[in-house]
C-alpha cells in the first residue's frame, strides 16, 4: 500500500513542479508585488508595504484610458457576438443542405493567428497615401467620405476593435450555440409544430429556455475573454496602444512590466488584480443572475 | 373524423454510398378509418408504421398519394392546420414548463377568433386533466412525475385542444410491463369517453389486439391485413399476419397438397378440398391441437406445462419450421408427461395453409 | 377548407422566403469570414508595384507573382521563426503530453492520500486567469536568465490543469477491471497507460495535441515579453516585427505573403483534423 501512495505522487510530480513554480507561486508573489511600495526592479528593494500602488494605478490616466476602452469593448461585443452567434446558430440548425459545410466554414477564424488575421483587416480599414482601403471604398460607394479608421477618431477606431473581437470570438460561440441547439430533442420542436405554435413562440418557449445554460456560460466565459483583450488591439494598432489610445487592462498590464514604460512590476500586479476583482465579481454577478433565470 | 389514406407512399431517398438505395418506408397505402374508432398500427420495427402517422400528422410529407380528414384533402397541409394531437413514445413534455404550463401551451397558441380566455383556458386544463386523472399534479414539473404520470401528462396536452384525429407514437413502451397493462386499459376509456379518432403506433400484437377497434398489420411498408382484431387473428391473409399475431405464437410445418390432401410429411392431416399440388407452410394456431390417439399428426413429446386451466403441450416434429411445438389444451385432456409420443388432430378454422413461395393463404373450399 | 388551404399556401410562401432569407444571412457571414483569408492571399500574389498603383484595390489580379513571397522569405528572416515556433510547437506539446499523461492516469487510476484534495485545487486553478501570474513568471525567467532562450519561452506553459482534467475524465471510462487483469499478468503501470490507456483513449490524445499545436502556433504574449532578440521570435511576433519594422517601405504585399505563410500550417491542420478539433473545442474549449 505504502509502495502505491508514494507512487502516485511520483506521477503527478512534473505536473505539481510546474504548476507550483509557474501558477501557485506566482499566484501568492503577485500579491506581495501589488502591495511592495516604490518597488525597484534592478536593486530589488522597496520602500514598505501599503496601497499605494492601488491607488497610483486607479489614478493614472493610462489605465483610466485602458479600463474605459476595456469597458466599451466589453459592453458591445458581448452581447453583440452572443446574438449574432445566435442567430447565425439558429439559421443554421434550420437548413439542411450546406448546414455543416457552413458549420466548418465558420469556425476557421478559430485556428488562426490573430496577429496575422489582425494584419489583414488593418490593411482592409487603413487609409494609406495609395488608396483609401477597401472598406472606405464600400463607404464611398454609398456616398460617405473616407475615414481613417487606423490613426482617426476613437469612434472609428472602437469600430474596427470591435469588428474585429467579434470576428474572432464568433467559431466559438456559434459551435457552443449550434451543438446546444442541435441537443434539443426534435420531438419537443413536432410536438410544438402539432400544437400550431408560432415560430417566436417556440423560439421564446421552448428554444431559448432548453438552450439557456449554454448562452449564460456564453455570456460568462465572453466577459472574461473579452475584458482580457489585447493580442486583437496589438494585431490591429501595434504594440504601442497607449499611443494609439486604444490599450487594454492586460495590455497596461504588460507595458508596466515591460518594454519602454516597463519595469514596474509592482504596478503591474496591482493593475492584474484589480482586473482579476472586476471579472471575478462580474462572473460572481453572472451566476447569480443565471441562477434564477436558467431553467434546466 | 374520419380519415382516408389514399395510394401513400413513402420513400427516402438513399442518404449515403454506403445506404445509395431509395427506402420505401410506406408503399401504396390504402384504407379507411372510421369515425370515433381506435386503431392501431402494427408492425415489427422499421415497417413504417412511425412515418404512416408522421404523415397522418403532417410532420411528414408523404412521396405521393393523398390522405383525407372526413371529405377534406389535407395533403399539403402544414401539421399546425390539420387540428391532430400527437403523443410521442417519449412524451416530449417541455422540461422548463410545470404540468399545467404543458398542457396549456396548445391552448396559448390559439389566435384571433380562436383565443381563449384564461377562463375557458382552465377549465379545459382541469377537464382533461380529471379526465386523465392527473389534476392532483398541475403544479408539479415533468422531472417529478413517474413514467406513467408524464404519459397521461403527454395525452392531456394532446387531447385539450380536443383534437380532430389524436395520434400515440408507441404510447406504452417506455411504461414497465405492469403499468403497460394499465395505462392501456386506461387508454381505452379515455378514448371512449372523448369519441376522438384516435390513431396509435406499436410492435406489441398484444397491446394492439387487446384495445383496438381495428388494427393494421404492416410489414416491410406494406400493409398486409386490415380487419378487427379478432377477424384478422382468426383468418390472417398471408405468413407474416399469421406468425405475428397470438401468444404463443402460431405452429409452422412444412407441408405440401397432393391430390386434394393436405401432407405434413408423409402423412395426410386432413382434405384439402380445392387445392393444386404445391408445397405449402402449414400453420396450427395453440389451441388447434386435438389431443387424439389416432389423430394423425404424432410428435415427440417434450414436457408438459400445466398452467392451471390450460396445459401446454411442448413437442417435436421433424416437418416443423422452428424447435419446438407448442399446443395448448384444457388441463382435462393433458397427456401423462412420462410419454414418448403425443398424437394430434387438427381443428379445422385453426389451421391455416400458405403457398411456399408467395406465402400468401390458401383457401379451401367448403 | 377554402380557408385553411390559403392559410396553408401563405404559410407555405412564408416559409420559401424564410428559408431564402436564411440562406443570404449565412453565405453573408460566410463571406465576411472568407474574405479577409481571401484578401491576404490575393494581395500576397500582386506585385509590389501593381499594388500600390492600385487606388482601388482589385479583387483579383490576372499576374499572380511569388516574388513576395521570396521576399517575405529573403528580406526577413521568416524562415528562423518558422523553426522557432516549429521547435517550441513541438517541445512544448510534448512535455505537454507528458505530464499530462502522468497527472491524468494518477488521478483517474492510483490512490494516494489526499487524492481528491489536490485534484480540487487542480480544478480551481484552472480559474486563475494567466495575467494574474504572468508577471511573476516574467521575473522568474528574467532572474533565472533564461530570456531569450527556449526553455524560457517553453517552460512555463507545460502544464495544463483543463487538459489534465479532460484525459483523466476519458481514462476513467475505460472499465477498471482491465487495469486489474494488467495488474494480475504483471504489467507494469507504466506499460499499461502507454499499451492499453492510450490507445483506448487515442481520439482524446489527439485532440489534445492539436489544441495545444493551435495554442503554441498562435502565443503571442508571452513569447514577447520574454524574448527581445528575433533570433527567438515566434511568428506572430514576427508578424508583429515585420509590420512594424519589416520591409523597408510599406511593402503590403511582401506582409501579406508572410501573413499567408504562417496561417497555411494551420489551415492545412485544420482541414484535415476539423471535426477532432470542432468537437474537442465544444467540449470544453476554453476561448471566448
Amino acid at each position: 500500500m505504502n509502495d502505491r501512495n508514494y507512487k502516485g505522487f511520483l506521477y503527478l510530480l512534473p505536473a505539481l513542479l510546474f504548476l507550483g513554480i509557474f501558477m501557485v507561486y506566482p499566484l501568492i508573489d503577485v500579491v506581495i508585488y501589488s502591495l511592495e511600495e516604490g518597488y525597484n526592479f534592478a536593486s530589488g528593494n522597496f520602500n514598505g508595504y501599503g496601497l499605494y500602488n492601488f491607488k497610483y494605478v486607479l489614478h493614472d490616466p493610462f489605465f483610466i484610458q485602458a479600463l474605459k476602452n476595456t469597458s466599451i469593448i466589453v459592453i458591445i461585443t458581448v452581447p453583440l457576438s452572443t446574438l449574432i452567434a445566435l442567430l447565425i446558430s439558429l439559421g443554421l440548425n434550420s437548413i439542411k443542405p450546406f448546414r455543416e459545410f457552413l458549420q466548418t466554414l465558420y469556425f476557421l477564424p478559430y485556428v488562426t493567428n490573430t496577429l496575422a488575421v489582425g494584419l489583414v483587416f488593418m490593411i482592409l480599414f487603413k487609409k494609406t497615401p495609395y488608396s483609401d482601403g477597401l472598406v472606405n471604398l464600400l463607404i464611398n460607394s454609398l456616398g460617405y467620405s473616407s475615414v481613417d479608421f487606423i490613426e482617426g477618431p476613437y469612434a472609428a477606431k472602437m469600430f474596427v476593435m470591435c469588428f474585429y473581437t467579434i470576428w474572432i470570438v464568433m467559431p466559438f460561440k456559434i459551435l457552443i450555440l449550434t451543438s446546444a441547439l442541435s441537443s434539443v430533442n426534435k420531438d419537443y420542436y413536432n410536438a410544438a409544430r402539432v400544437d400550431g405554435t408560432s415560430r417566436f413562440r417556440i423560439f421564446y418557449k421552448i428554444t431559448l429556455p432548453m438552450i439557456s445554460p449554454m448562452i449564460f456560460y456564453l455570456i460568462i466565459t465572453g466577459f472574461i475573454g473579452a475584458f482580457k483583450a489585447y493580442s486583437d488591439e496589438v494585431a490591429i494598432f501595434g504594440t504601442n496602444l497607449n499611443e494609439a489610445g486604444m490599450n487594454t487592462i492586460v495590455g497596461y498590464v504588460y507595458d508596466m512590466l515591460y518594454g519602454d514604460s516597463g519595469g514596474y512590476p509592482s504596478f503591474a500586479g496591482a493593475a492584474s488584480i484589480i482586473l482579476f476583482v472586476i471579472v471575478f465579481t462580474i462572473t460572481v454577478i453572472n451566476l447569480l443572475i443565471s441562477k434564477n433565470k436558467v431553467n434546466v | 373524423m374520419k380519415v382516408t389514406l389514399q395510394n401513400l407512399t413513402k420513400v427516402f431517398p438513399g442518404r449515403n454510398k454506403q445506404v445509395s438505395e431509395d427506402v420505401i418506408a410506406v408503399n401504396d397505402f390504402n384504407f379507411e378509418i372510421p369515425d370515433g374508432k381506435l386503431i392501431g398500427l402494427l408492425g415489427p420495427s422499421g415497417c413504417g408504421k412511425s412515418t404512416t402517422l408522421n404523415m397522418i400528422s403532417g410532420l411528414e410529407k408523404p412521396t405521393s398519394g393523398k390522405i383525407f380528414f372526413g371529405e377534406e384533402d389535407v395533403t399539403d397541409l402544414s401539421p399546425e392546420l390539420r387540428g391532430v394531437g400527437l403523443v410521442f413514445q417519449n412524451y416530449a413534455l417541455y422540461p422548463h414548463l410545470t404540468v399545467k404550463g404543458n398542457i396549456l401551451f396548445p391552448l396559448q397558441n390559439l389566435k384571433k377568433d380562436k383565443k381563449l380566455t384564461k377562463e375557458q383556458m382552465n377549465e379545459k386544463v382541469e377537464y382533461v386533466s380529471k379526465l386523465v386523472q392527473i389534476d392532483e399534479l398541475l403544479e408539479r414539473k415533468p422531472s417529478e412525475l413517474s413514467g406513467g404520470q408524464q404519459q397521461r401528462v403527454a395525452i392531456a396536452r394532446a387531447l385539450v385542444k380536443m383534437p380532430k384525429i389524436l395520434l400515440l407514437d408507441e404510447p406504452l413502451s417506455n411504461l414497465d410491463a405492469r403499468l403497460r397493462l394499465q395505462t392501456r386499459e386506461e387508454l381505452r376509456r379515455i378514448q371512449k369517453e372523448t369519441g376522438i379518432t384516435t390513431v396509435f403506433v406499436t410492435h406489441d400484437q398484444e397491446e394492439a389486439m387487446s384495445i383496438s377497434d381495428m388494427i393494421v398489420v404492416m410489414n416491410k411498408g406494406v400493409m398486409n391485413q386490415y380487419g378487427a382484431p379478432q377477424e384478422v387473428y382468426e383468418d390472417p391473409k398471408n405468413l407474416f399476419v399469421a406468425k405475428f399475431l397470438g401468444t404463443p405464437p402460431i405452429n409452422i410445418f412444412y407441408g405440401s397438397v397432393r391430390s386434394g390432401a393436405l401432407y405434413i410429411g408423409k402423412t395426410e392431416v386432413m382434405k384439402a378440398p380445392g387445392l393444386d399440388d404445391r408445397e405449402v407452410y402449414v400453420g396450427v394456431r395453440p389451441e388447434g391441437f386435438i389431443i387424439n390417439e389416432n389423430g394423425p399428426l404424432s410428435c415427440d413429446l417434450e414436457r408438459v406445462e400445466v398452467m392451471g386451466r390450460d396445459t401446454s403441450i411442448v413437442a417435436r416434429h421433424n416437418y416443423f419450421t422452428g424447435a419446438f411445438i407448442r399446443a395448448i389444451i384444457s388441463s382435462e385432456d393433458a397427456p401423462r408427461s412420462d410419454l414418448k409420443t403425443v398424437s394430434f388432430s387438427l381443428k379445422k378454422n385453426k389451421t391455416y395453409i400458405f403457398d411456399k413461395i408467395t406465402e400468401e393463404r390458401l383457401y379451401l373450399e367448403n | 377548407m377554402e380557408n385553411l388551404n390559403q392559410e396553408n399556401k401563405k404559410r407555405k410562401i412564408y416559409n420559401n422566403i424564410k428559408t431564402g432569407l436564411t440562406y443570404f444571412f449565412l453565405a453573408f457571414w460566410g463571406i465576411i469570414v472568407l474574405f479577409p483569408f481571401y484578401w491576404m492571399l490575393l494581395t500576397s500574389v500582386k506585385s509590389y508595384g501593381s499594388y500600390n498603383s492600385e487606388y482601388i484595390p482589385a479583387f483579383f489580379t490576372l499576374h499572380p507573382t511569388l516574388q513576395n513571397y521570396k521576399e517575405a522569405f529573403t528580406a526577413v528572416p521568416l524562415f528562423g521563426y518558422f523553426i522557432n515556433t516549429l521547435i517550441f510547437t513541438l517541445v512544448t506539446t510534448g512535455l505537454m503530453l507528458i505530464i499530462t499523461l502522468l497527472s491524468a492516469f494518477a488521478f483517474a487510476r492510483l490512490n494516494f492520500p489526499g487524492k481528491n484534495v489536490i485534484f480540487l485545487l487542480f480544478l480551481s486553478l484552472m480559474m486563475i486567469p494567466n495575467e494574474l501570474v504572468v508577471i511573476t513568471n516574467y521575473v522568474t525567467i528574467t532572474n533565472l536568465n533564461m530570456r531569450n532562450s527556449y526553455p524560457g519561452l517553453i517552460l512555463p506553459s507545460v502544464a495544463s490543469v483543463f487538459f489534465i482534467y479532460l484525459l483523466k475524465e476519458n481514462f476513467e471510462q475505460v472499465p477498471e477491471e482491465i487495469y486489474k487483469a494488467a495488474k494480475v499478468d504483471g504489467t507494469s503501470d507504466l506499460k499499461y497507460l502507454f499499451k492499453v490507456l492510450v490507445p483506448i483513449s487515442r481520439p482524446t490524445v489527439i485532440t489534445i495535441i492539436i489544441l495545444k499545436v493551435i495554442e503554441c502556433w498562435n502565443s503571442y504574449v508571452w513569447p514577447r515579453l520574454v524574448t527581445d532578440n528575433p533570433r527567438y521570435f515566434l511568428v506572430s511576433n514576427g508578424i508583429q516585427e515585420i509590420r512594424e519594422n519589416g520591409f523597408g517601405r510599406e511593402n503590403v504585399p511582401a506582409m501579406m505573403a508572410s501573413v499567408v505563410a504562417v496561417s497555411i500550417p494551420l489551415i492545412i491542420l485544420f482541414l484535415i483534423f476539423h471535426k477532432r478539433i470542432m468537437e474537442g473545442v465544444s467540449r470544453g474549449g476554453t476561448k471566448g
